[in-house]
């Protein structure tokens, strides 16, 4: 529906999503309740976090109804942080080794948390 | 005249006139919240970069953010709920929109209030988690007993700037809420758009979530 109308859907819709955001909450916090590890971890925690914030801007922010003009210049930009994920952790790693050159393996004993 | 696609998107932006097709408030609303996301992902990012470089242990956030009631300790519960809480105000919210675009009055402030509750109880939880985790794991921006010292910096600035939003979001939500129920739209023809432009935000809010949630409290 055109967006000079404001935006108006069936009820249903957001019921729908509503109910698919819980689900998929559930489903990360059992990413680290069932304490999976390594690739299969860190790719599921993207997936339902990808999926959730999509289910997000595009039907509760209604982003999936607006032009193709308002989808562009918001949804765009964000786009270069990618760029920035990727030379900060390039910045990053090579922090870690001159820090272990230089100072070599850390020495910390970390303490138990108590509850 | 409104085509969709790489036409329209040609057209809106070479046909000389206002580009965005929708209310000047929303569009607005939209390009804060470009940049919020910039804030965020900058926060974020560094972040990731001191969390990449340290080379202590970080601390395990399943332990450290464990809560036990009376028994185990249960990993990451109070996180859980927070989340569900902030979902939760995320569908009563698209509710609010979806009421005022009916022009129910009436069902649109209790639901916009409902969400102001809801941001607000988390909050509270916010302040007990920081709490618990200052007084008892001795966690400090410049230290803490578990792992790596930035833990505190990154956790205090990310999580107190998302708190500061869900705040402003609950008083924004409120006076809103209240101009509704007072007929203060009603004297301006009627128009409830201001309803969606709150929603974003609130909504929005609710997407920065998603991402702490995942990055700090899972990865």
């Amino acid at each position: 529906m055109a967006s000079e109308d404001g935006q108006q859907h069936p009820l249903s819709i957001y019921f729908w999503i509503w109910g698919l955001l819980f689900v998929l909450s559930f489903f990360s916090y059992m990413v680290d309740y069932l304490n999976f590890q390594g690739n299969l971890r860190w790719g599921l925690i993207l997936l339902f976090m990808f999926l959730k914030a999509g289910f997000i801007i595009a039907i509760f922010m209604h982003m999936k109804w607006e032009r193709m003009a308002l989808k562009v210049a918001i949804l765009g930009p964000p786009v270069a942080i990618l760029v920035l994920i990727w030379l900060m952790s390039f910045e990053g790693f090579y922090i870690e080794d001159t820090r272990v050159d230089y100072y070599g393996e850390s020495t910390f004993e970390p303490e138990p948390v108590h509850h | 005249m409104e085509q969709p696609g790489s036409k329209g998107l040609v057209h809106d932006w070479s046909r000389d006139k206002q580009v965005f097709g929708v209310p000047w408030g929303k569009a607005m609303m939209w390009i804060f919240l470009l940049s919020d996301t910039f804030i965020f992902s900058c926060f974020l990012v560094g972040y990731m970069s001191v969390r990449i470089s340290t080379t202590d242990p970080w601390p395990i956030p399943s332990e450290v953010f464990a809560l036990s009631f009376g028994g185990d300790p249960i990993p990451l519960i109070l996180i859980a709920i927070m989340t569900f809480i902030l979902i939760t105000s995320s569908g009563t919210m698209a509710m609010a929109v979806n009421m005022g675009y009916r022009k129910n009055r009436k069902a649109t402030f209790w639901l916009m209030v409902a969400t102001a509750l809801l941001g607000a109880s988390f909050v509270g939880m916010q302040a007990f988690e920081w709490t618990k985790l200052i007084v008892e794991e001795g966690v400090r921006p410049w230290g803490n007993p578990m792992g790596a010292a930035q833990f505190g910096s990154s956790f205090f600035m990310i999580t107190g700037f998302h708190g500061m939003h869900v705040s402003a979001g609950v008083i924004y939500l409120l006076v809103i809420a209240n101009r509704v129920r007072n007929g203060f739209y009603e004297r301006r023809g009627g128009n409830y758009e201001i309803v969606e432009i709150t929603g974003l935000y609130w909504h929005f809010v609710d997407l920065v979530w998603v991402f702490i949630f995942a990055f700090f409290y899972l990865w």
